[in-house]
C-alpha cells in the first residue's frame, strides 16, 4: 500500500480515479456519494410518477381536460404502486442514513471510517441489486398492490410480486447492513475524549434508526419470504381460504413498516438538531433530552404497529391500546421540538439555506405530527381511515420531514463533501417553491379527506374538483423548486467557488478536517476536548 | 489484503490489521459485535414465524397434532444429535486455532462440514418421502388422497416447510463458510493471534443449530 501513495491526490475524491476504483472502494465518504447519485435518481423516476398521479386527478375522469392521462385505473394502480415502493424502499429508507450517514458518521466521532468498510460496500450492492429486481418488474409484468403487498390481494395478482418482495428483501439486507455497521462504529470506533455524550446529535440520531433497522427490518424479512412462499406454494399461513389470516400479514408488515417511518424521521431530526444550533450559534437546548427521545421514539415506535389495524376488526381493546401507545411517541418527538425552538430563541439566527430548510421542518413536521396524534385517536381514525387526511399526513411527515431535511443537510454539508461553494440564492428560492409548492399540494388534502375523498382512487366527484386542481398545481411549484435544487447542485460542482474550511462557523469535528476531507478523514487523530455545540 | 501480511517467526501468516482501526483488539472487538448484532437479525427473522406458528398452533391444535404426527420424529431426533455434535467440532476448532493446532482444527472443521451434510441428506429423505406420500404444502396438498383428517392440513405443512427449508438454507450457508475457513485455515490465515473469522463463523452456526433445537420440538414432538 505504501508505494501508492506518492501519486496519491489529497482528497477522497481525487485519491485514486476511474470508475472502477468507485465500484470497488471501500472509502464510506465515496460510498455516501455512490448512494447520492442513485438515490437521486431514484427519487427523480418517484416523482415523475407523482406527477402523472397528481395529473391524472386534475379533474374528475368525465371532464375533458389535461387529466385523464393514465388511461384507466389500472395504470393509475399500477402507477401509485411504483411510487410508494420507490419513494419508500430506495428514497426515504435510505436517504439520509445512507447518504449523509455514510459520508459524516466516521467524521462527526473522529473515526477514519465505519467498522466494516467492505461491508458498507456490499450494502450498496444489495440496494442496487434489490431496487434492480423491483423496478425489473415494471418490465415484466407490473404490480398494482401498493406498497404494502396486502394479502389476499397480492397472492392473487399477478406473478411478479414474487419479484418485487424479493427485490424489498434484498434493500432491507442493504438496511441491515448499514444499522448493523453503524452501530458498531459509534460503539467502538469514536475518537480519543469522544463519549457518547460528546457525539454529535446527528450521530445519536442515527444510532437510534440503526438500532431500529437491526431490529424491525428482520421482521419485513420474513413476513417478504413469507408472502413468496405463500404465492409460490400456497403454504396457507396469508391466505383465508387455507385458513390463514390476512390480517396477520398486515401485523407482521406493520410490525416492521411502523418503526419503519421513524427509521425514515429520526435521521431528518439529526439533521435539523445540527442545523438549528449551527444557525443560530447558541448551545443547543437539552442536549441529553434530544439525544435520549431519539431512542425514546426507537423503543415506543415498536408497540404501535396495531394503529395502521383500527378497522381491520381487531378487538376494541387492542385499539384502545394501541391508540393510548400511539399518542406517547408524541411525548419524545415533542421534547425536540421544544428543545429546537428553546435554542432558537435568543439565538443569533442566519437564514442561509440549510437553515430556511430546517425551519421549514419544524413548520411542517409539526403539522405532520399534530394530524399524526389526530389520527391516533381510535374514533378520528375509523372517520379519516383511507381518506386523503392520511395522505396528507404521511406526505407531510416524509416528504416536509425527511426530504426537507435531506435537503438541508444537503446545502450544508456540500462545501465539505466537494470543498465548494454553491449559488445562495438560487438555494433559497428552492427552498421557496418547495416549501410553498409542498403546503399549495397538501394542505388541500387534509380538507379532501375531511370532506370523505378515499386514498388510492384515480376518479372523483366533482365536489373535490377545485380542492384537486390546487393540489395539482402545487405539485408543479414542487417540481420547479426541486429542479432549482438539482441546477444548485450542478452548477455548485461545475464552477462553485472554492469553499471556505468552516463556512458556517460550525464546532463539530468534521469542519476540523479539510474540504473535501482526505481518504483517511484527519490528517492526525483528533483529539476531543470539549461536547459539540460550544457556541455560548 | 492479506499479500502484504508478514509471516511470523513460526509460520503462520501474522494478522492483517485494517488500516481503519488501531490494533488488533479493537478490530477483533468490532468483529465480535458485529457477528452477534447480525445474529440479532437472525433470531429475529425466525421468532417472527415462531410467533405465527404459535398463534395458528392456538387457533388449530387438532390440525397442528394430526400434522406432527405425520412427521418422522426418529429422523429429527437423528439431525438434533447430528447438529448438536457440528456445534461441539466447530467450538473445539476455535480452541485448537488458539493453541496452532492448525491441522487439527481443520479436521473438526471437516468433521462439521461432514455433520451438516448428514444433517442436508437426511432432510432430503424426509422430504421426498413426505412427497412420495402426497404430503405438500397449502393448497398442493391433496387432503382426499392423504386422508387428512383437518382440511386445512396444507398449513401445518405451509409451516413445515417454510421453517425446514430457511433453517436448511441457512445449514447450507453454514457449510459453505465453513469450507472457507477450512480453506484458509490449511492456508495458514488463522493461529493464536488471529481466529476472529472462524470465531464469527461459529457463532453463526451455534445459532443455526439453537434454531434446529426450537424447530425441532415445535413441529416435531408438540401436539
Amino acid at each position: 500500500m505504501a508505494t501508492k501513495s506518492a501519486h496519491h491526490g489529497d482528497n477522497y475524491i481525487n485519491f485514486e480515479k476511474g470508475l472502477w476504483s468507485w465500484l470497488t472502494t471501500v472509502d464510506h465518504k465515496r460510498i455516501g456519494l455512490m448512494y447520492m447519485a442513485t438515490v437521486m435518481f431514484f427519487f427523480l423516476i418517484g416523482g415523475i410518477m407523482a406527477l402523472l398521479l397528481r395529473l391524472e386527478l386534475f379533474a374528475p375522469n368525465a371532464a375533458a381536460n389535461v387529466g385523464n392521462v393514465l388511461k384507466n385505473g389500472d395504470v393509475y394502480n399500477q402507477v401509485l404502486t411504483y411510487h410508494g415502493a420507490i419513494m419508500v424502499f430506495m428514497v426515504i429508507v435510505p436517504g439520509i442514513p445512507a447518504i449523509l450517514g455514510n459520508f459524516f458518521l466516521p467524521l462527526h466521532i473522529g473515526a477514519k471510517d465505519v467498522a466494516f468498510p467492505k461491508i458498507n460496500l456490499a450494502s450498496w450492492y444489495c440496494f442496487m441489486a434489490g431496487a434492480a429486481l423491483a423496478i425489473a418488474t415494471f418490465f415484466f409484468k407490473k404490480i398494482d398492490t401498493g406498497w404494502t403487498f396486502y394479502t389476499p390481494y397480492s397472492i392473487r395478482t399477478g406473478t411478479a410480486t414474487v419479484l418485487m418482495v424479493l427485490g424489498a428483501f434484498v434493500m432491507g439486507m442493504s438496511s441491515v447492513l448499514t444499522g448493523l455497521n453503524f452501530i458498531v462504529t459509534v460503539h467502538k470506533l469514536r475518537a480519543p475524549g469522544m463519549t457518547m455524550h460528546r457525539m454529535p446529535l446527528f450521530v445519536w440520531a442515527l444510532y437510534s434508526t440503526a438500532i431500529l433497522q437491526l431490529l424491525a427490518t428482520p421482521v419485513l424479512a420474513i413476513t417478504l419470504l413469507l408472502l413468496a412462499a405463500e404465492k409460490l406454494f400456497g403454504v396457507g399461513i396469508f391466505d383465508p381460504a387455507l385458513g390463514g389470516d390476512p390480517v396477520l400479514f398486515q401485523h407482521f408488515f406493520w410490525f416492521y413498516s411502523h418503526p419503519a417511518v421513524y427509521i425514515m424521521i429520526i435521521p431528518a431530526m439529526g439533521v435539523v438538531s445540527e442545523l438549528i444550533t449551527t444557525f443560530s450559534k447558541k448551545v443547543i437546548f437539552g442536549y441529553t433530552a434530544i439525544a435520549y427521545s431519539s431512542l425514546g421514539i426507537a423503543a415506543v415506535s415498536f408497540f404501535v404497529w396495531g394503529h395502521h389495524m383500527f378497522v381491520s376488526g381487531q378487538s376494541a381493546t387492542a385499539g384502545i391500546i394501541f391508540s393510548f401507545l400511539t399518542m406517547l411517541v408524541g411525548v419524545p418527538t415533542a421534547i425536540k421540538m421544544f428543545n429546537w425552538v428553546a435554542t432558537l430563541y435568543k439565538g443569533s439566527v442566519s437564514f442561509d439555506s440549510p437553515m430556511l430548510f430546517a425551519l421549514g421542518f419544524l413548520f411542517l413536521f409539526a403539522i405532520g405530527g399534530v394530524t399524526g396524534i389526530m389520527l391516533a385517536v381510535l374514533p378520528i381514525d375509523v372517520h379519516f381511515h383511507d381518506t386523503y387526511f392520511v395522505v396528507a399526513h404521511f406526505h407531510y411527515v416524509m416528504v416536509g420531514g425527511t426530504l426537507m431535511a435531506l435537503m438541508g443537510g444537503f446545502y450544508y454539508w456540500f462545501p465539505k463533501m466537494f470543498g465548494k461553494m454553491f449559488n445562495e440564492s438560487i438555494a433559497r428560492l428552492s427552498f421557496v417553491f418547495i416549501f410553498i409548492g409542498f403546503n399549495v399540494t397538501f394542505f388541500p388534502q387534509f380538507i379532501l379527506g375531511a370532506m370523505g375523498m378515499p386514498r388510492r382512487y384515480f376518479d372523483y366527484i366533482p365536489a373535490y374538483e377545485n380542492l384537486n386542481k390546487i393540489s395539482t398545481i402545487g405539485s408543479w411549484l414542487i417540481l420547479t423548486g426541486f429542479l432549482m435544487g438539482l441546477w444548485v447542485i450542478v452548477q455548485g460542482l461545475r464552477n462553485g467557488p472554492k469553499a471556505p474550511l468552516n463556512p458556517w462557523g460550525s464546532k463539530t469535528l468534521e469542519w476540523q478536517t479539510a474540504s473535501p476531507p482526505p481518504h483517511d478523514n484527519f490528517a492526525v487523530e483528533p483529539i476531543v476536548t470539549a461536547g459539540p455545540y460550544e457556541y455560548r | 489484503m492479506s499479500t502484504d501480511s508478514t509471516t511470523t517467526a513460526n509460520g503462520f501468516r501474522a494478522a492483517h490489521v485494517s488500516h481503519h482501526f488501531k490494533d488488533a483488539t479493537q478490530e477483533y472487538d468490532s468483529g465480535k459485535q458485529g457477528i452477534w448484532l447480525f445474529m440479532v437479525t437472525e433470531i429475529l427473522m425466525f421468532g417472527a414465524i415462531l410467533v405465527g406458528y404459535a398463534i395458528f398452533h392456538h387457533i388449530y391444535p387438532d390440525m397442528f397434532e394430526e400434522g406432527a404426527k405425520s412427521l418422522d420424529w426418529k429422523m429429527g431426533f437423528i439431525n438434533t444429535l447430528v447438529l448438536i455434535f457440528s456445534s461441539f467440532t466447530m467450538a473445539i476448532s476455535i480452541s485448537l486455532i488458539q493453541q496452532n493446532k492448525t491441522k487439527q482444527a481443520a479436521m473438526a472443521m471437516a468433521t462439521t462440514i461432514l455433520c451438516g451434510a448428514v444433517f442436508m441428506c437426511i432432510k432430503y429423505f424426509e422430504y421426498s418421502h413426505k412427497f412420495h406420500l402426497g404430503l405438500y404444502p397449502g393448497r398442493f396438498l391433496d387432503v382426499a388422497k392423504v386422508g387428512a383428517e383437518h382440511a386445512n392440513l396444507g398449513m401445518y405443512y405451509g409451516f413445515y416447510y417454510c421453517m425446514t427449508g430457511l433453517h436448511g438454507l441457512h445449514v447450507l450457508i453454514g457449510m459453505g463458510l465453513i469450507t472457507w475457513l477450512l480453506i484458509r485455515t490449511i492456508r495458514g490465515d488463522f493461529h493464536s493471534q488471529y481466529w476472529l473469522p472462524v470465531e464469527g463463523v461459529g457463532i453463526f452456526w451455534h445459532i443455526v443449530d439453537l434454531i434446529w433445537i426450537f424447530l425441532f420440538p415445535l413441529l416435531y414432538l408438540v401436539g
